[in-house]
């Protein structure tokens, strides 16, 4: 933990965290935090995983407090965050067990070239250089190789990209809407909804890690979907372009006036999963997270009857961008 | 003009203008090459200044350090002065490290100084056009300088909207103030800079080789440059199309992006990444060729597999043209589309393996010496292997989905950019400085000054792929407490690259105090190219008589 360790202001807030993390919530809460923290084989090692629950954030502990999933970064991370959808899980086992092996090896072999010639060709070692300049087999060779690889790669990406842009029928459909800087959901009135939100960043001096808030990631009003459902999203803004993400659920798409772009996830743990608005949009781009709450399908039908009830007196603020509105079906 | 005389017997006395105007009106490509290196060299440490600040605030989580430097800068040390002082930051670094330290370095300054030289040329085709094509320049950077001190979003100064300047936000909607309109002024003028400068290239290579210099003769440097300069002119124009158009949406009310009146923002995007894929083969096709010419010359071989260098250099070129839209994975292109853009995006990785591997294959058998440009060059080869192999990751817009916007997009370019183009800058600059100036710099010096920005550059970047993978986006001022760690190593490693940078500036001063007297030729019989065959530095007219080449074709 370097930086920390530099500045006693930060070890001061992250032990702060901890220690009112484990006095707010009881020993079979805690019991219940560690048992979710798995981690995928791969990038994030089980001495990195073991750090991590060491040292960890506190507030992510406070945060799965509440259910299953981690749904944002560690300290000191080095792989992704964790996958809580099918397709997040495939985006992993393609990087980490395809793609990472593959440029890696393709790394070190170059530097490996590199090494033994400098070795063996060096002036001293050979002091009269050859004539060669050409050698049509490796030249061919060099060519052909890499397109296998290619091929190789391609297989699985073209699979996990139609997986990923073919969206399947809709349990529950979300509309998000962008602006500067906050995001607004709305919940069509013939899933049971017919409210919509405003949800903005909470302000430092409103962040209390006991209840679970993390810094520029907590948000006042959570959006809230249903476990194991597929939750299809409807997604543009109103004044300029941002970008939806939620890394856990390995979706992103941005928010482009004049357009709705639509996504799909399904969540198959409980969890509060972060993003953050991932293209330049003015001053606040870092102030203005994602947050979404997966809950049992009860406790859905509890905040659905409390949200028509505490969202039904606010007008909605939300102006769909209507003229020249172009579906894209992702 | 008074130069119409038919006798050319005086050229040195006369045509040998001293003083300020030997450079302001130059019409003598090697002067204009000076004058484009020593601008590149000054943009790039005011860009490399920003880069400086940025690392500074992003030391630490819930940092202030632009408070400061919006106070200073803006007279307004609010936190939301500071929010988009930052945001201007990352555009302003964006903008002069690309048309104003990596364009005018690679292609103005070593273009112009060692193409008519390697081709056997008296001069450039258009000697006054390439006066106008520099002079452009400081002009164009001084609009983008001054977009920074005037109204951009209400209140605030300066645009933010990052490099890529899409609308809505750069235009009416997020930035209605002036700054944007200078910084549209910049890119026109630095646009039309590189438009005149790549006609230059194309004619004069075309046109004034020397006898014998045919096309498969042509040192790999001069082909780099040739197709370089296609795709500045089959680029640019559509750059400057895109920022007319944003332009008029601005001031004159057109809605090209603009959906209230049929536009659509996502068509800007198009245009912009139809030049700006193209762009960043501009930025390192030179640096292709100048690492060619550093290899073969250090390893005492011919290039391995001349024509599969020269033919790679074309189909990246051309392949460049037809894969834009790997930038726009996540604005909801279709299906199919995806589809189209991730196979031709994997596809350039075929050519550019055979380059790297083909390096290799120069060196292989050859009798190595490793001064300083070698070590360059060879730190080139391995770390924009580094940064083509996480291309090929983030070519798959599956993956991408996960990746895109993150500090792994921003360590996959700076690693092509920033280790890759940078590198082959200092490369060039070290393999011609005794050509360009007659004295021969310090190697210790030389050799400290690469490792220093070797590590420095990697503590930067390699960090940021962990922040990437683990989601942390880029464009951002303040980051969540997880992100930390990296964070700080990866400032650290920007301070070590800034000592490295001093560690430069002093050794241009030592090499020009020390006088050490170069040579023509102080690389040895490696060193084929014309160039080697002039004195250091050359004469003010570099061939009296055209050199005659012969010899087999490759």
């Amino acid at each position: 933990m370097g930086c920390g360790a530099t500045d006693p202001r930060r070890v001061g807030f992250v032990g702060r965290t901890v220690r009112q993390a484990a006095g707010a919530i009881g020993s079979g809460e805690i019991m219940k935090i560690a048992e979710p923290l798995k981690f995928r084989r791969g990038w994030m090692s089980p001495k990195n995983a073991a750090r991590a629950m060491g040292v960890v954030g506190a507030a992510m502990v406070a945060s799965a407090a509440w259910a299953g999933g981690v749904g944002l970064a560690e300290p000191g991370q080095i792989g992704f965050q964790q996958a809580v959808t099918p397709i997040a899980a495939d985006i992993h086992w393609f990087h980490d067990d395809l793609l990472m092996p593959i440029i890696t090896a393709i790394s070190l072999f170059v530097l490996a070239l590199l090494a033994y010639v400098i070795w063996k060709f060096n002036e001293k070692a050979n002091p009269t250089p050859s004539k060669t300049t050409h050698n049509t087999l490796v030249e061919v060779a060099w060519t052909i190789i890499p397109v296998v690889v290619l091929v190789i790669i391609a297989i699985p990406s073209f699979r996990l990209l139609t997986d990923e842009l073919v969206i399947p029928p809709a349990d529950l459909t979300v509309k998000v809407t962008a602006s500067q800087w906050h995001w607004a959901y709305e919940y069509p009135k013939d899933q049971a909804g017919g409210f919509s939100f405003e949800s903005y960043m909470k302000p430092e001096n409103e962040i209390k890690p006991e209840n679970g808030d993390v810094r520029l990631l907590s948000v006042d009003n959570e959006a809230v979907v249903p476990v194991n459902k597929t939750v299809v999203l409807q997604i543009t803004a109103v004044d300029v372009i941002h970008s939806f993400i939620v890394q856990s659920f390995g979706v992103r798409v941005d928010a482009v006036p004049g357009r709705l772009n639509e996504t799909w996830f399904k969540a198959d743990r409980e969890g509060v999963y972060y993003g953050q608005c991932s293209k330049i949009c003015g001053k606040d781009h870092a102030f203005m997270p994602i947050v979404f709450r997966v809950v049992s399908e009860e406790k859905y039908q509890a905040w659905i009857a409390d949200a028509k009830k505490k969202f039904a007196a606010a007008p909605s603020a939300v102006s769909v961008a209507d003229a020249g509105t172009t579906e894209i079906r992702q | 003009m008074a130069t119409t005389s038919a006798t050319h017997d005086h050229d040195e006395g006369h045509a040998h203008p001293t003083g300020w105007r030997r450079y302001l009106y130059s019409t003598n490509h090697k002067d204009i090459g000076t004058l484009y290196l020593i601008f590149a060299v000054i943009a790039g440490l005011i860009g490399s200044g920003l880069s400086g600040a940025m690392r500074m605030q992003l030391m630490y989580p819930d940092n202030h350090v632009f408070t400061v430097i919006s106070g200073v800068l803006a007279g307004d040390s609010s936190a939301d002065a500071a929010k988009n002082m930052y945001n201007v930051f990352i555009t302003a670094h964006g903008v002069i490290m690309i048309f104003f330290l990596v364009m005018p370095a690679l292609i103005g300054g070593f273009g112009n100084w060692f193409v008519p030289l390697m081709i056997g040329a008296p001069d450039m085709a258009f000697p006054r056009m390439n006066n106008i094509s520099f002079w452009l320049l400081p002009a164009s950077f001084l609009l983008l300088l001054t977009s920074m001190f005037v109204e951009g979003s209400p209140g605030m100064h300066g645009f933010g909207g990052g490099w890529v300047l899409y609308p809505p936000f750069s235009s009416t909607a997020g930035t209605p103030g002036p700054a944007m309109d200078f910084v549209i002024l910049s890119l026109h003028l630095a646009g039309a800079s590189s438009i005149l400068g790549a006609i230059n290239f194309i004619t004069t290579i075309f046109n004034m080789r020397a006898p014998g210099m045919t096309m498969h003769r042509m040192p790999l440097f001069a082909w780099s440059v040739l197709v370089t300069a296609f795709l500045l002119v089959l680029a640019l124009p559509v750059l400057a199309g895109a920022i007319t158009m944003l332009l008029t949406d601005r001031n004159f009310h057109t809605t090209f992006f603009d959906p209230a009146g049929g536009g659509d923002p996502i068509l800007f995007q198009h245009l912009f990444w139809f030049f700006g894929h193209p762009e960043v083969y501009i930025l390192i096709l030179p640096g292709f060729g100048i690492i060619s010419q550093i290899v073969s010359t250090f390893s005492r071989k011919p290039v391995f597999g001349y024509l599969g260098m020269v033919y790679a250099m074309v189909a990246i070129g051309a392949v460049g043209f037809v894969v834009w839209a790997h930038h726009m994975y996540t604005v909801g292109l279709s299906l199919n589309t995806q589809r189209y853009f991730v196979f031709a995006t994997m596809v350039i990785a075929v050519p550019t393996g055979v380059k790297v591997f083909s390096w290799i294959a120069t060196m292989w058998g050859g009798s190595i010496s490793l001064r300083t440009p070698m070590i360059w060059a060879i730190g080139f080869i391995f770390l924009f292997t580094v940064g083509g192999v996480t291309g090929v990751v983030l070519a798959n817009a599956g993956v991408d989905r996960a990746l895109h916007e993150t500090y792994y997009v921003v360590a996959h370019f700076h690693y092509t950019m920033s280790l890759g183009a940078v590198f082959s800058i200092f490369a060039g600059f070290y393999y011609w400085f005794p050509k360009m100036t007659g004295y021969m710099y310090n190697e210790k010096l030389g050799n400290l000054h690469f490792w220093l920005l070797f590590i420095g550059v990697n503590l930067v970047f390699f960090p940021q792929h962990f922040l990437g993978l683990a989601g942390m986006p880029r464009r951002y001022i303040d980051y969540p407490d997880a992100y930390s760690l990296w964070n700080f190593w990866s400032s650290i490693g920007a301070y070590v690259a800034g000592l490295g940078t001093l560690v430069f500036l002093y050794l241009v001063y030592e090499a020009f105090a020390k006088k050490r007297v170069a040579g023509d030729n102080p690389w040895g019989v490696g060193a084929t190219t014309l160039e080697w065959t002039l004195p250091s530095p050359p004469a003010f007219h570099s061939y009296e008589t055209l050199p005659r080449i012969t010899g087999a074709d490759h």
